[in-house]
């Protein structure tokens, strides 16, 4: 095997990242430039990417390069985008202002603790953005300056911002601790819009946003290609339960229409999720309907801008509308329910063409989707299971031991704590938690979402997957835990990666597929294949690692 | 961007990664060049079988294929991908097809 390099795991030396150094560098904050180093940071964005998106000086540059091509004007660019977004924003003005720096965040991040940067600490990395504010915009700044905490504009915040506010996954575990409630992933996405207005984006972001542009999901997966791939999900369901599952596509009528991210149509673990979602569908009757357009239910527009936010959200409820359904039902995916929970009526409602929804199998109406008319597939499995409606034998998933990690939008931007955990519970003979101060509200990041989680940005998908690669590690000695459930598609791409780092051996697998692999299906073979078309009983190490 | 030596007096555009920038730029020749960068000598009939699989998908479809597609349509599991292509499915076989790196959820 050749040497491995900075986008490979095996490059990184255990004993190295378990030593974060949390000493502060000699000099001041302001005086530390940034240590561009190979593994902690992402390749810009695409020109013909931008170019697609129409988006602002498109051109080939690299992070490495001193000039980084940004317009003549750049900082006039800027402080008139920091003019209008304090204008615009009522809670970004509040950001900057309100902030005591207690310090109680410091020590909340996963990067800080994995990773030992002070710029990492949410206090500071919000200072990087607080001191041009305080210059510019407040009296005693331009009065007098670095003493109160303020600085001039220059190239080199520009480059710190960059570095910084792409290591911050938006997770926002921190604010669960803020007294003042700052909601610090919505400063890292001000600066990445102000970065972007400067045509500075990264291409793990902006590519997965243009291919939604133009094909209706991040990975550019065209409906003929979308149909193909559900027809091969279908081949191997029949395959491991003898079912032969219906696929509705772009179905006028149907009661409900099902996203989910793309993630699940590509990639495994998410695959089999996927082939979870279908076969659940199917057993249960259940009246709905895939589609090819809004055939995206994240949003890297969250990682990107407010405007591409909204853009991008727009197609579910156009889809919703021209397809003429009831209701929508969203799949396990993370950022996708901060965008649908907190953004969407907002953003493209008020949807008052579909109805309150309501479970055609058990008549619970959900009235928490009173207003998006949107339902976590969560809620709606945890609901059929509360009322008996799935015939369950959780001794099928009796070699799997199994741990949750609270994807972090779902937990905290959405509050979904305690439905998967009831699922889990019911479908599984096995279930353990992590320690108490890593799962629900306070859950530790992944270390790759919005929009961090490519091999070029290693060493910090290392370092930031610690706290939680540390505390799966607690429950793969004490309980024998073999499995990590999540309900999200980044998680199940990234925490392969934390797991095999930081506790190899545990695999990770998205709920729907536990669920489907412990229900007992009408006319169903003998099961004796699990929907990884693996012997049942059969764990096999590292299966997901593809 | 960076200009990638095919070796035949001809160049072509590659990424940071070693990513064809153009899919439509690939030849066998491009192939083969590109199979020397990820530890892959000297291109067989099982390699082709994986790689003209590859391109024909990404013909079709304008994507990668799934992993499980790739293995079921070329009838090698894995592992034996792993062993035609040392850097796996994604950064070997599909670089050597000329297919673009996927992004997003994955």
């Amino acid at each position: 095997m050749a040497e491995a390099k900075p986008d490979q795991m095996d490059y990184y030396q255990q004993e190295d990242l378990l030593k974060p150094d949390y000493h502060p560098p000699k000099t001041g904050w302001m005086d530390t430039p940034v240590d561009f180093r190979p593994g902690s940071w992402i390749y810009p964005g695409k020109p013909k990417h931008l170019e697609y998106l129409g988006l602002p000086n498109p051109r080939e540059w690299a992070v490495t390069d001193e000039d980084w091509k940004l317009p003549e004007n750049w900082k006039e660019i800027l402080l008139d985008g920091i003019q209008e977004r304090l204008d615009k924003y009522r809670t970004f003005k509040i950001f900057m202002d309100v902030c005591v720096r207690c310090g109680a965040c410091a020590d909340k991040c996963h990067f800080f603790i994995g990773g030992g940067d002070p710029k990492n600490m949410p206090v500071l990395r919000a200072e990087l953005l607080r001191s041009i504010y305080r210059k510019e915009y407040t009296l005693a700044g331009k009065l007098l300056g670095k003493m109160v905490g303020a600085r001039e504009l220059t190239i080199d915040v520009v480059k710190e911002w960059f570095y910084y506010f792409y290591q911050c996954t938006e997770c926002r575990r921190c604010s669960v601790f803020c007294p003042y409630g700052i909601d610090t992933a919505e400063i890292t996405m001000m600066g990445r819009e102000l970065l972007g207005l400067l045509g500075i984006y990264v291409n793990w972001s902006i590519e997965p946003v243009a291919n939604c542009f133009r094909t209706g999901n991040h990975l550019g997966i065209q409906p003929h290609g979308l149909k193909d791939t559900l027809e091969f999900f279908a081949e191997d369901i029949e395959e491991a339960t003898g079912v032969k599952v219906k696929i509705p596509i772009n179905k006028k009528g149907a009661e409900v229409l099902f996203v989910t991210p793309s993630g699940d149509f590509l990639a495994d673990p998410g695959t089999y999720t996927c082939m979870g979602y279908m076969t659940l569908f199917n057993e249960i009757g259940l009246d709905y309907t895939w589609s090819t357009y809004a055939s995206e239910g994240g949003n890297f527009g969250l990682f990107t801008s407010a405007d591409v936010i909204k853009s991008l959200n727009a197609k579910i409820y156009a889809e919703a509308k021209r397809l003429g359904v009831k209701w929508i039902l969203g799949g396990e995916c993370g950022h996708m329910w901060r965008v649908l929970n907190q953004y969407m009526d907002t953003m493209n409602g008020p949807a008052d063409f579909l109805e309150v929804p309501k479970s055609p199998i058990t008549g619970t109406v959900f009235e928490s989707a009173k207003s998006t008319k949107m339902v976590h597939i969560s809620e709606f499995t945890a609901d059929l299971i509360k009322h008996g409606k799935l015939k369950l034998d959780p001794s099928r998933n009796d070699h799997i031991r199994v741990t949750y990690h609270d994807s972090c939008n779902p937990a905290r931007a959405m509050g979904l704590l305690e439905e998967p955990r009831y699922i889990l519970n019911s479908v599984c003979n096995n279930f353990f938690e992590m320690p108490e101060n890593t799962i629900r509200e306070q859950t530790f990041c992944c270390g790759g979402g919005a929009g961090l989680g490519t091999d070029e940005n290693m060493e910090m998908r290392l370092r930031g997957g610690l706290p939680r690669g540390n505390a799966v590690r607690y429950v793969q000695k004490k309980y024998e835990v073999n499995q990590l459930a999540c309900v999200c598609a980044i998680d199940r791409a990234t925490l392969i990666t934390v797991c095999d780092y930081w506790a190899p051996g545990v695999t990770v697998t998205g709920i729907t597929e536990l669920v489907v692999n412990a229900m007992v299906l009408e006319g169903e073979n003998d099961r004796s294949i699990n929907l990884r078309l693996e012997p049942v009983g059969e764990q096999k190490e590292g299966s997901d690692d593809a | 961007m960076a200009e990638f030596d095919v070796g035949n007096g001809t160049t072509v555009e590659i990424d940071e990664d070693g990513f064809l920038q153009e899919p439509e730029n690939w030849n066998k020749e491009v192939a083969a060049a590109l199979g020397k960068t990820e530890g892959v000598e000297d291109l067989v009939d099982e390699h082709w079988k994986v790689v003209d699989f590859l391109r024909e998908y990404y013909l079709e479809f304008g994507v990668a294929p799934m992993i499980r597609k790739l293995c079921k349509s070329t009838g090698f599991k894995l592992n034996k991908i792993y062993e035609l292509f040392p850097s796996g499915p994604a950064k070997g076989a599909c670089k050597i097809a000329g297919l673009p790196k996927p992004t997003g959820c994955v």
